[in-house]
């Protein structure tokens, strides 16, 4: 196995919500606290996808932007190249963070509307010195051919151009710095299928090019499955499942990772049953204690409500974090 | 024959010229059926789905065309006699539960108007009714629940609770616009299957509007696929899904990452979808069909080529 290029380890990350800090002040009762992010290990080897999947609020964003840099870990350490973030000196911290890149889902909001579109895919190659003055234009250029823009557009301002052409904007931003990995952050999520699979062919096209390594968060299981190589299921705060996508897909072993298989509609799957699980998703901040999916898991046992499941490997490449894996 | 739509054109008077967003739709959904309106954004799903009902905005208007709603000619008929209709005979489901939902009233108080508006019930049989409909969209403790306001409810359980509100005259025909797109997959196919199950339990017909192929194929008996303000093909799920006819069909279902095909390239259509003040004449994908020709700049008629399907092109795919 070669080394990763980034690696979280035991990552956890919490927040204190606005009420929380207004009550403190008030001297009430102390604050709620969201572990957004909870004892998370994840490595990511050179020129591999690795796939981030779970429901809405599980923390997938936050552990993005961990790994990106963007956001401090509150307890645990990030390695780049081995090296631990934490001990690095503000050069090396510069060169780390332009390393990562991140594409967002809403690109109308991540592009600076008042910017020229060269503008805002050069400016960052011209500011770190990845550009000179005369070589601008070229370079601006060829940043947008790669991503399928016209050049001949690089006048205009994002809101002249639709929602896939934005998205491509995106790209063509974050590629410009030549980073060594991309977080995409729910980056096709907001656009219709035919403009969607665009976006996915650039990105599968841009990935053998340029050996890309990316973590690729979603919460679309089909586009998930489509494009990385390994796949780690979230739930409240943790994953639960982490294996190679057909593995995942074919032999899923956390019941949540079960569940959620079996309830993504397909094209295949007529007439369906739909329904299976039951109840909502706990609230995170206060999620249920032991293993978080126990209130809504099938083979729930008493011990599943005071013990916390570690994430193991349960078989070559394949970890999973429930205690049905002890039984057998 | 529960909803028919004869060449339904609904446009919007704008600065520039008259909008055309439903431009020429002719459907059908039967007693007890499922049919799902699928389409990109901006092809018209949502005003076809508010044409019906009569709830098209100023400066929108139905131009042409009719709305039979059991047999019954609807369209233009007095606000009054539609409101009526709307309650009672036909519910709407939206995106946003809240469009339905009043955010200041506790449930039980929405609720019990909402009978009481229609049927002249005792306030106890209303509360009954009420607190049987938010049960049987499986929502737990519904007595407790009733007094709740909504923001008190998680997403889905709001759209839950707007389901059980249309559910609550038992209509004939439940117009869901996009429903659960902001739902996350466990509780969509929650709220899938309690619309499964109730359905086919009273028979209602469903216009299930989404831009969700699979959503579909999952729920839906039949399809019809939108685009620029037409139905360019309809049939049965199987049919259209397995051996669509229009290139459109054919380069949405490739479109879709799915199973078979990890990490290679998906099939793409290219370009984009034309604005709906800037449409190709003829066939609208001409101008992104690999298989367009001359003819293409026609309009293309209306065809039946097998039974219980339709489609719009000259020059069908072929498998
Ligand atoms: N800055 C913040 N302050 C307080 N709480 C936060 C903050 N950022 C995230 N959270 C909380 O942390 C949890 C995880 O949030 P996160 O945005 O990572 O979820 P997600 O998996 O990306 O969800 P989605 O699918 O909706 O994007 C949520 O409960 C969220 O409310
Ligand atoms: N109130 C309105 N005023 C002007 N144009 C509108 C209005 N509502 C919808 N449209 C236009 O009608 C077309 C179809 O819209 P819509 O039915 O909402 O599409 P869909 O639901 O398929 O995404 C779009 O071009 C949209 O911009
Ligand atoms: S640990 Fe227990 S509750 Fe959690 S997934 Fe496994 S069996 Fe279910
Ligand atoms: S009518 Fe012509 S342009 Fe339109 S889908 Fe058929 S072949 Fe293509
Ligand atoms: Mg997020
Ligand atoms: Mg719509």
């Amino acid at each position: 196995m070669s080394e990763a290029l980034i690696e979280l380890r035991e990552v956890s990350r919490r927040f204190g919500t606005p009420n929380g800090a207004l009550s403190r002040l008030l001297g009430q009762r102390p604050a709620p606290i969201v572990h957004a992010v909870d004892h998370v290990s994840l490595s990511i080897r050179p020129g591999e996808v690795v796939g981030l999947v779970g429901e809405s609020g599980c923390g997938k964003s936050t552990l993005g932007r961990l790994a990106a840099g963007i956001l401090k870990p509150s307890d645990g350490q990030v390695f780049w190249r081995g090296r631990d973030r934490a001990d690095f000196q503000a050069a090396a911290l510069k060169s780390a963070r332009l390393g990562v890149q991140m594409i967002f889902q809403d690109p109308q909001s991540s592009l600076n509307p008042r910017l020229r579109v060269a503008e805002i895919i050069g400016e960052a190659p011209r500011v770190h010195g990845l550009i000179g003055p005369e070589g601008f234009d070229a370079y601006v250029d060829a940043q947008m051919r790669r991503a399928g823009l016209d050049p001949t557009l690089k006048r205009r301002y994002p809101h002249q151009f639709s929602g896939g052409q934005r998205q491509r904007i995106g790209i063509a931003r974050a590629l410009a710095v030549q980073p060594d990995m991309l977080v995409c952050d729910e980056s096709v999520a907001a656009l219709d299928v035919s403009i969607q699979a665009q976006i996915i062919n650039l990105f599968l096209d841009l990935r053998t090019e340029l050996n890309l390594t990316c973590l690729f968060i979603s919460h679309d299981l089909g586009v998930v499955e489509h494009v990385s190589d390994r796949v780690a299921i979230m739930y409240l705060g943790r994953i639960v499942e982490e294996a190679p996508a057909e593995v995942v897909f074919s032999h899923p072993n956390h019941p949540y990772t079960q569940a959620l298989l079996a309830e993504v509609p397909r094209l295949e799957n007529r007439r369906s049953h739909f329904g299976a699980i039951q109840g909502e998703l706990p609230s995170p901040l206060h999620p249920p204690p032991g293993c978080h999916f126990h209130p809504r898991c099938p083979h729930a046992m008493p011990r599943c409500k005071v013990e916390i499941p570690k994430l193991r490997e349960i078989a070559p490449g394949q970890k999973s974090a429930c205690h049905l894996n002890d039984v057998a | 024959m529960t909803l028919e739509l004869r060449d339904l054109h609904t446009h919007f008077d704008t600065r520039v010229g008259a909008l055309r967003a439903v431009d020429g739709v002719s459907l059908s959904v039967r007693r007890g059926e499922v049919l799902g309106l699928v389409g990109e954004s901006g092809s018209g799903k949502s005003v076809t789905g508010f044409s019906i009902i009569g709830l098209v905005d100023p400066p929108g208007r139905i131009v042409s065309g009719q709305v039979l709603f059991q047999g019954r000619d609807i369209t233009g008929l007095p606000e009054p006699e539609l409101r009526k209709l709307r309650g009672n005979r036909i519910a709407m489901i939206f995106q946003d539960p809240m469009m339905t939902l009043n955010p200041v009233l506790r449930i039980d108080t929405q609720r019990i108007e909402t009978v009481r508006a229609h049927d002249n019930v005792s306030h106890v049989v209303a509360r009954t009714r009420a607190r049987d409909a938010l049960g049987q969209v499986g929502i737990p403790s519904p007595d407790e629940r009733l007094s709740s306001y909504p923001h008190q409810f998680s997403g889905g359980m709001r759209q839950r609770v707007a389901i059980a509100i249309a559910l609550l005259h038992n209509p004939a025909l439940i117009i869901a616009d996009e429903p659960t797109t902001a739902l996350d997959v466990t509780i969509q196919a929650q709220i899938l299957a309690v619309v499964q199950k109730l359905a086919a339990e009273r028979g209602t017909s469903l216009l299930w509007i989404t831009h969700d192929l699979s959503v579909v194929a999952g729920l839906a008996d039949r399809v019809a696929v939108m685009y620029a303000g037409r139905i360019v093909e309809s049939g049965s799920v199987d049919a259209v899904l397995d051996r669509p006819m229009h290139h459109y069909t054919a380069g949405l279902i490739g479109s879709v990452p799915s199973r078979n095909k990890r990490g290679a390239k998906l099939l793409q259509i290219p370009g984009m979808t034309p604005s709906p003040l800037d449409r190709p004449a003829g066939c609208a994908f001409r101008t992104r069909c690999s298989a367009a020709t001359e003819t293409c700049a026609q309009e293309p008629p209306l065809t039946m080529p097998e039974p219980d399907r339709t489609l719009r092109c000259f020059h069908p795919v072929r498998i």
